[in-house]
């Protein structure tokens, strides 16, 4: 059976047959960023090209079909297009902070990725920490993007990114409570340990209604953190021109994209790990035979499937629903969710101690 | 307190219900992709189908008799916001040899028009119409001047 556990296990033993110790650490680094990187162009690739198919079918459309068989080398070719494109520093703007900025971004995606678990066995680097980890990394964020947008010296790009800053900082709040749920359950900050309370079943399903409300909470307020409509203050072309990077072209401007999207793909990932079971198959109580079936397919599998799931409920999000005004970003943030998912916290905690969750 | 908790509440499951019946008919759309609205151009010209109400360019009908209702009354001319339309007229002697007014030329300049249809609509004979082409890139731009009735063709008779 195909597992990614064995490939790693694999590349270990040959190493450490053949260099010293310190060696096989720098060579094992290496591997693993380059890995990483690899992991990002394909998300990048593959998640804009789902991104442009799947509104496509929403509003009755094609989407792209010209280059390559249904158009899957479109990303690509814009890719090539965005890498030729000159990168220029525009007047006026702080010049250092400006070319900063992307890296920051991109950086603080890349760190988001250490402690997820992408198989069994399987994660870069599996603290006893990782929730809390990932949560106080991704308010990191923030920070790339205001610096993009106070280097830029363009009145939009500042808007956007305090926008963005508000909006990052409130809905944050309300993703960590709703990730703070699970934590009660579990026990543990440890995503190994999330992912092994699950094996009898999804949090999403033992956890009774708080758990889906902690869900609901978990994906609107990620799809806010990311950016992404219907909360796209940020960006918000019709308003800002493009937000905190309206002064950015060519590859700078294709960081941030890609940071986007790499972005996603963690929250959702998180997502699936915390509520759908991360790479855990789906198992039902005692039926043996049926849970015999579902562990024969892979745990990678299992991970990217749900993972790549609600990417696409996000992406459903962004091309149904108009988007909100800042006001009403930050009303639906302080008045709704807030308020519910500390009640849920509260409700949560009791279902814990009682130990009335399955 | 109550009431405001019931409005609270109501507001929740108002706003959570319409969000889902939007994602209800947008996930219908992308379930079923077999009706596509998008017109893939230069591959389906045989088949374009095009609203009723596109607008092309300007065209003057002629019948099989190569005849024509154009009176050259130069409405459609007075009518033109930006003078696309200049008619210029002739007079012809008829039998009993009075002199009687006719169209010579009816210049169309299509690079200057804007597809509004006021010239249509103040055709008292309704002798041009809009037609539904589009193509209408050329190299030179002397060739956007159109003259749009055809060379011999006549007033129809009975139509002044």
């Amino acid at each position: 059976m195909f597992s990614l556990e064995q490939i790693t296990t694999g590349i270990h033993q040959w190493l450490s047959n053949n260099f010293s110790a310190n060696v096989v650490l720098v060579l094992e680094m290496t591997l693993i960023g380059l890995a990483a990187i690899t992991l990002f162009a394909l998300l990048g690739l593959v998640l804009v090209y789902m991104e442009r198919k799947v509104s496509a079918f929403i509003q009755i459309r094609l989407g792209p079909n010209r280059v390559g068989p249904k158009g899957i080398f479109q990303t690509a070719a814009d890719t090539v297009k965005l890498m030729l494109k000159e990168g220029f520093v525009p007047d006026g703007a702080d010049k250092f902070l400006y070319k900063l900025a992307p890296f920051v971004v991109m950086i603080i995606a890349m760190l988001l990725l250490a402690p997820i678990a992408f198989a069994k066995n399987f994660a870069i680097w599996d603290l006893n920490i990782g929730v809390f980890f990932i949560t106080a990394i991704s308010s990191v964020s923030v920070i790339g993007i205001l610096m993009a947008g106070w280097a830029s010296n363009n009145q939009y790009s500042l808007l956007g990114a305090m926008r963005s800053g508000a909006q990052i900082i409130s809905y944050e709040v309300s993703a960590g409570l709703a990730i703070l749920t699970i934590v009660v359950l579990t026990g543990s900050l440890q995503i190994s340990e999330i992912v092994k309370s699950q094996e009898n079943g999804w949090w999403l399903f033992k956890g009774h209604i708080p758990a889906l409300i902690a869900f609901v909470i978990y994906i609107i307020a990620v799809t806010a953190e990311t950016n992404r409509a219907p909360f796209d203050m940020a960006e918000a072309e019709s308003e800002l021109t493009g937000g905190f990077h309206t002064e950015y072209a060519g590859m700078r401007f294709a960081l941030f994209f890609l940071a986007e999207y790499i972005n996603i793909f963690i929250v959702c990932a998180i997502g699936a790990t915390l509520f759908l079971g991360g790479w855990m198959p789906f198992h039902i109580g005692t039926w043996e035979g049926f849970n015999l079936v579902m562990d024969y397919i892979p745990s990678s599998i299992w991970f990217f499937g749900k993972t790549f799931f609600l990417i696409f409920v996000i992406m459903w999000f962004r091309w149904t629903f108009p988007r909100l005004r800042i006001d009403q970003l930050l009303h639906l943030e302080w008045k709704f969710l807030l308020p519910i998912s500390l009640f849920n916290l509260l409700l949560m905690t009791f279902i814990a101690i009682k130990g009335w969750h399955f | 307190m109550i009431t405001f908790l019931r409005q609270y509440f109501l507001d929740i499951y108002q706003a959570v219900s319409s969000l889902l019946k939007g994602m209800k008919l947008t996930g219908y759309y992308f379930t079923h992709p077999k009706e596509i609205i998008t017109e893939q151009y230069p591959d389906n010209r045989a088949t374009l189908n095009l609203p009723e109400r596109f607008r092309g360019e300007v065209v003057m009908l002629h019948d099989e008799n190569n005849e024509h209702a154009c009176t050259g009354c130069s409405a459609c001319e007075l009518a033109c916001p930006n003078g696309t339309i200049k008619i210029l007229n002739k007079f012809d002697i008829t039998p009993e040899g009075k002199k009687k007014k006719a169209i010579d030329t009816f210049v169309y300049h299509l690079e200057l028009c804007t597809m509004c249809n006021l010239c249509i609509v103040a055709c008292p004979t309704d002798a041009i119409k809009m037609a539904q082409t589009f193509e209408h890139s050329v190299f030179d731009r002397s060739l956007l001047t159109k003259k749009l009735n055809l060379p011999g063709s006549k007033l129809r008779e009975g139509v002044e």
